[in-house]
C-alpha cells in the first residue's frame, strides 16, 4: 500500500508492505539511514523520531499508521550548512564514540530542549533514559547537553 | 494487510467487528510484528480517535498515554507510569494497551488491582465493565472478546490518599519488572497490596491485607509479619529475568517498604 505523510517538512509517499515499521520505510524505501535499526523492540532508542510532535521509537510505529502524520527524523535536525546546537555540543564535547546511538541521542535531546530549554542534569538523564550508548559514553553526552541548558532557543 | 484509520469510536467498532485487530501505541504489537510473531491481515489504528483519549476524573480513556498519566495520574499510578519503558515508550503507549496486553509484568496493573479498578469494554452492540480480577484471566489473556474494544479504565470515586508504587528490576530505565507492587492505605487502616510479575496475572496479597488492616499503628513485628505473608502468598516462577526464590523474597521486602512509605 502507499502511505503518505510529511517527512521533515516535505510531503512524501512510501510503499509499505504489510505491518512493517516506519523505521523500515524510512531506511529501506526512503533511504534515510540516520534512524538506526538495532533492537527492534523499543529498548535502545537508536531509531528515535518525532511523530506528530512526540518523541517515539520508529521501530514501534506501524508505517501504515503514519498515514497523514508529521514525521521528523535526524536528517531534518540540521541544514546542509549548519549543524544544530545539540550536534555542535556533542561534537565539541567529544561525545561520540562509535556513533551508532548518536542520531537517536540527537533527536531525543533536540526534543527535550524544545519542551524544556533549561533541563537540570537529572532531567537530561531522564530525557535520555530511552537511549542506550553501548560504548557507555554517557558522561560526555550529558556534559555536552548540560552546556546547552539555558542556551538553546 | 488492510488498515483502518477511524476518527470515531463507532467506525473503530465497525472495523473491529469485521475482524480487524486493534493497534494503539504499538509498543507491544510492533515488537511481535518485528520478531515475526504476528502477521495481521487487518488492523484498526486507534490513535486518531480523540474520544478514547478523554480523561474525566476517575474514568481514564483507554487511549490516554503513560506520559499523561506520569504527569496527571493519582500518586501511585503516576509513579508506576514513570517506570513504563522510556520517554519514547510513554509517549506512545496507552493504559488501554497495558491492560489489553495483560503482561504479568505490566507496570500499570498492580495499582488497578489495588484500588479494584474495572475495565470498560465496548462493542457495536453495547458496553460492559468487568472488575480487574474478572478481566485478567491468565498470562497475556483477558476476557475481552475480539469484537470488543477496551474503551476505558474505571477507578473508584474515592482513592486512598496514602498510596505508593515500587518496582524491582536490573536497571532504573527501560526495564521489565522482576517484581512490581502497589500499596494503598486509607484513614481507617484498610490496606491493599497488589503485585505484578509474581503470578500469571496481577494479584492481591489478601491475607497480608487482612492482617495489617486490623492493626491501627503497625510496629516492627507487624511489618515483619506483613512481609512474611506477602512472600507466602505470591506464586512466582523462575525465568530468564529472575528466580522464583528471589521474586518471593523481594515481593515481601518491596511490599513492606511501600507500606512503610504509606504509614509515614
Amino acid at each position: 500500500m502507499i502511505v503518505e505523510f510529511t517527512l521533515n517538512g516535505s510531503p512524501v509517499q512510501t510503499r509499505v508492505v504489510g505491518p512493517a515499521s516506519l523505521l523500515d520505510a524510512l531506511r529501506d524505501d526512503l533511504k534515510l539511514f540516520g534512524s538506526k535499526n538495532a533492537c527492534e523492540q523499543g529498548e535502545c532508542g537508536s531509531c528515535s523520531i518525532v511523530l506528530d510532535g512526540e518523541l517515539v521509537c520508529s521501530c514501534l510505529v506501524m508505517a501504515a499508521d503514519a498515514q497523514g502524520s508529521t514525521v521528523d527524523t535526524v536528517e531534518g535536525v540540521s541544514t546542509e550548512e549548519t549543524l544544530h546546537p545539540v550536534q555542535v555540543a556533542l561534537h565539541e564535547a567529544g561525545a561520540v564514540q562509535c556513533g551508532f546511538c548518536t542520531p537517536g541521542i540527537v533527536v531525543a535531546a533536540v526534543d527535550m530542549f524544545e519542551k524544556n530549554p533549561n533541563p537540570t542534569t537529572s532531567e537530561i538523564k531522564e530525557a535520555l533514559a530511552g537511549n542506550i550508548c553501548r560504548c557507555t559514553g554517557y558522561g560526555s553526552i550529558i556534559r555536552a547537553l548540560e552546556s546547552l541548558s539555558g542556551e538553546t532557543a | 494487510m488492510e488498515i483502518h484509520h477511524p476518527t470515531s469510536l463507532a467506525d473503530a467498532l465497525a472495523a473491529l467487528s469485521s475482524g480487524a485487530e486493534p493497534l494503539a501505541g504499538g509498543t507491544d504489537f510492533m515488537v511481535e510484528v518485528n520478531f515475526g510473531h504476528r502477521e495481521p491481515e487487518s488492523v484498526v489504528a486507534l490513535r486518531r480517535i480523540s474520544e478514547l483519549a478523554e480523561w474525566e476524573d476517575h474514568r481514564i480513556g483507554s487511549g490516554v498515554t503513560w506520559r499523561r498519566i506520569e504527569q496527571d495520574g493519582p500518586t501511585a499510578l503516576a509513579q508506576a507510569a514513570r517506570t513504563v519503558g522510556s520517554p519514547q515508550i510513554r509517549n506512545a503507549a496507552t493504559i488501554g494497551g497495558n491492560v489489553g496486553t495483560a503482561s504479568p509484568a505490566g507496570d500499570g496493573l498492580p495499582f488497578l488491582a489495588a484500588v479494584d479498578a474495572s475495565i470498560e469494554l465496548t462493542s457495536s452492540t453495547g458496553s460492559r465493565s468487568l472488575p480487574w480480577d474478572e478481566f485478567f484471566i491468565g498470562v497475556k489473556k483477558t476476557a475481552r472478546e475480539d469484537s470488543e474494544l477496551i474503551t476505558a479504565v474505571l477507578l473508584p470515586d474515592r482513592l486512598p490518599e496514602r498510596q505508593a508504587f515500587g518496582k524491582i528490576g536490573v536497571r532504573d530505565a527501560m526495564v521489565i519488572a522482576t517484581v512490581c507492587c502497589a500499596v494503598t492505605r486509607d484513614d481507617e487502616g484498610d490496606t491493599r497490596v497488589a503485585l505484578g510479575s509474581v503470578a500469571p496475572t496481577p494479584m492481591r496479597a489478601r491475607a497480608a491485607e487482612r492482617m495489617i488492616s486490623s492493626v491501627p499503628n503497625p510496629g516492627e513485628s507487624d511489618l515483619g509479619e506483613f512481609q512474611r505473608l506477602v512472600s507466602e502468598e505470591v506464586s512466582p516462577i523462575t525465568d530468564h529475568r529472575s528466580t522464583a526464590e528471589y521474586r518471593r523474597h523481594s515481593a515481601g521486602v518491596l511490599a513492606r517498604r511501600l507500606l512503610e512509605r504509606c504509614l509515614r
